[in-house]
C-alpha cells in the first residue's frame, strides 16, 4: 500500500479544530466531574445513612453500565423527560456524570486513609463531622489523590472520543469526516492515535509537575 | 457544697467480651489535678476517652458542672459539649497542613465562630502561654516532639475548656524533650486549671498531683494524695507497679 502524504498534510490543520473541541469537552467535564465527585465523595463519608446509600447507588450504576449507554441516555432518553441538551452539552454532561462517580471513589479512599488521630483531635476541639471532612481531612488527601485523578482525567479524554456517535465534532468525529470524503482510514486513524497519544502525554506530564508542587507533610 | 467539675458514676466500657472499665466512679473538684497511673491495659486511657466521649461508654454517667454529658441531641450540642474538655493526645495529632498558629486558631474560628483575626489573636496568646510564640508560623514537621505537644496543649487551651485531659502526653517524646512539656503542665496546674493526667511520670505526679489514682483491670484500685500513695501503697497491685517503676 502507499501512504497518501498529501491527505495527511491537509488533515493536520483540519483535525486541529477537533482537538480544540476535545479539549473543551474534556476541560468542562473534568471540572464539573471533579466538583460533583468531591461533593459525592464527601457525602459517602457523611454520617447520614440515606446520603451514603444514594451515593453508593449512583456509583454502582455508573460503574455497572457502559459509558456509551450513559451517553445515549443523556442525549436520547433525557429529552423524553423534558431535559434537552445539544450534542456538545449532552457530551459534557454524560462525561461529567460518569467521571464524578470515579472521582467520588478516589475522594472516599483518599480522605478515608488519613489517620484516625486527625479526626479525633478535630472532634476533641468540638468540630463537627462535616467541618472535619472539609477543613482537616480533605486538604491532607490532595496529594495522594493526584495520581488516581490523573488516571481518571486520562480516561475522560480518551472516552470523549465516544461522543463522535452523537455527532459532537471532536477529534475522532473530525477524523471520520475526512475519512468519509477521501476514504483514507489508515492515514487518518493512525494520525488520530498520535493526536490522542500526545494529548495524554502532556496531561501526564502536567500532573506529575502538580504532584511535585503539592506539599508533603 | 460546691459541685465538682466532673462527676463520674459507675462508668463501664467493654469492647465485645473484653471489659476495659468496670464501674468507675470519681469526682474532680475545680482546680484539682488528678494523676492516673497504672500498667498498660488497666483502662486509664479508655477512662479518659470516655470522659469527653471520644469513646462511647457502655454504661454509667459523666457529669460536667452537674450537667450530664450525653451523646444525644444535635451534633452541634455534642460537639460543643466535647469542646468543654481539652484533650491532649499521646501522639500530639497536630494538623500537618496548618501552621502552629492555625492549629490553635482553627477551633475558636470554626467551633466558636470567632472572626479569623480574633481567633489568631487568641491563638497567639495561647502559644505565648506554652512558650511557643517564636514558632507560630512553623508547620508541625518543623517542630520537635516537645514543641508539637506544647502547640497541642495551646490548641486545647484556646477552647477555654473547663478541664484538661492529658493522655500520656510525654510517652511519645525523646527523653530530653519531656521536661519542657511537664513544665508547661505544671504552670497550668499552678494557674488553677482543673486537670486529669494519665502519665508514667512519677515525679510529676509527686510534685503536681493533688490526688493519685492507681487503676488496675479497669477499676480504681487505690486513690490517695501522692505522698501517701507513693510512700505506703496499700493494694498489692500498686506496690508491685511502683516497685517495677523504681527498679527501671
Amino acid at each position: 500500500m502507499t501512504i497518501d502524504w498529501g491527505i495527511i498534510f491537509e488533515s493536520v490543520p483540519l483535525l486541529g479544530h477537533g482537538v480544540v473541541v476535545t479539549l473543551q469537552v474534556s476541560a468542562l467535564a473534568s471540572v464539573l466531574g471533579l466538583a460533583l465527585g468531591v461533593v459525592l465523595g464527601l457525602c459517602s463519608l457523611s454520617h447520614s445513612r440515606p446520603l451514603r446509600l444514594i451515593v453508593a447507588g449512583y456509583v454502582d450504576f455508573i460503574r455497572g453500565t457502559p459509558l456509551l449507554i450513559q451517553i445515549f441516555l443523556v442525549f436520547f432518553a433525557l429529552p423524553a423527560l423534558g431535559i434537552r441538551f445539544d450534542e456538545f452539552w449532552a457530551g459534557v454532561v454524560a462525561l461529567s456524570l460518569n467521571s464524578a462517580a470515579f472521582v467520588a471513589e478516589v475522594v472516599r479512599g483518599g480522605v478515608g486513609s488519613i489517620e484516625r488521630g486527625q479526626s479525633e483531635a478535630a472532634s476533641a476541639i468540638g468540630m463537627r463531622h462535616s467541618q472535619i471532612l472539609v477543613y482537616i481531612l480533605l486538604p491532607q488527601a490532595y496529594r495522594q489523590m493526584v495520581p488516581p485523578l490523573t488516571n481518571e482525567l486520562i480516561s475522560l479524554v480518551k472516552n470523549s472520543s465516544l461522543l463522535s456517535v452523537i455527532s459532537v465534532y471532536e477529534l475522532t468525529r473530525a477524523g471520520q469526516a475526512i475519512i468519509s470524503v477521501h476514504f483514507v482510514p489508515f492515514e487518518i486513524y493512525t494520525l488520530l492515535a498520535l493526536y490522542y497519544y500526545v494529548l495524554i502525554k502532556v496531561l501526564s506530564w502536567l500532573s506529575g509537575r502538580l504532584e511535585r508542587k503539592l506539599p508533603t507533610w | 457544697m460546691v459541685t465538682p467539675v466532673i462527676q463520674v458514676q459507675k462508668l463501664s466500657k467493654s469492647f465485645g467480651d473484653n471489659s476495659v472499665l468496670r464501674h468507675v466512679s470519681m469526682d474532680v473538684a475545680t482546680g484539682e489535678t488528678v494523676v492516673i497511673i497504672g500498667a498498660s491495659g488497666s483502662g486509664k486511657t479508655t477512662f479518659l476517652r470516655c470522659l469527653n466521649r471520644l469513646e462511647e461508654p457502655s454504661a454509667g454517667t459523666v457529669q460536667l458542672d452537674g450537667n450530664p454529658v450525653v451523646n444525644s441531641g444535635s451534633e452541634k450540642q455534642i460537639a460543643d459539649q466535647r469542646s468543654q474538655f481539652g484533650f491532649v493526645f499521646q501522639r500530639f495529632n497536630l494538623f500537618p497542613h496548618f501552621s502552629a498558629l492555625d492549629n490553635v486558631a482553627i477551633g475558636p474560628e470554626k467551633v466558636r465562630g470567632m472572626s479569623k483575626s480574633d481567633a489568631r489573636a487568641l491563638a497567639a496568646a495561647e502559644l505565648r502561654r506554652v512558650h511557643m510564640s517564636d514558632h507560630a508560623m512553623k508547620r508541625p514537621v518543623q517542630l520537635s516532639g516537645g514543641q508539637q505537644q506544647r502547640v497541642a496543649i495551646a490548641r486545647a487551651l484556646a477552647m477555654k475548656p473547663r478541664v484538661m485531659l492529658f493522655d500520656e502526653p510525654t510517652s511519645a517524646l525523646d527523653p530530653e524533650l519531656v521536661q519542657e512539656v511537664l513544665d508547661v503542665m505544671k504552670e497550668l496546674a499552678k494557674g488553677g486549671m482543673t486537670m486529669v493526667v494519665v502519665t508514667h511520670e512519677m515525679n510529676f505526679a509527686r510534685e503536681v498531683a493533688d490526688r493519685v489514682i492507681y487503676m488496675e483491670n479497669g477499676r480504681i484500685a487505690e486513690e490517695s494524695p501522692p505522698e501517701i500513695l507513693f510512700k505506703e501503697p496499700k493494694s498489692p497491685g500498686a506496690q508491685r507497679f511502683l516497685r517495677h517503676l523504681t527498679n527501671e
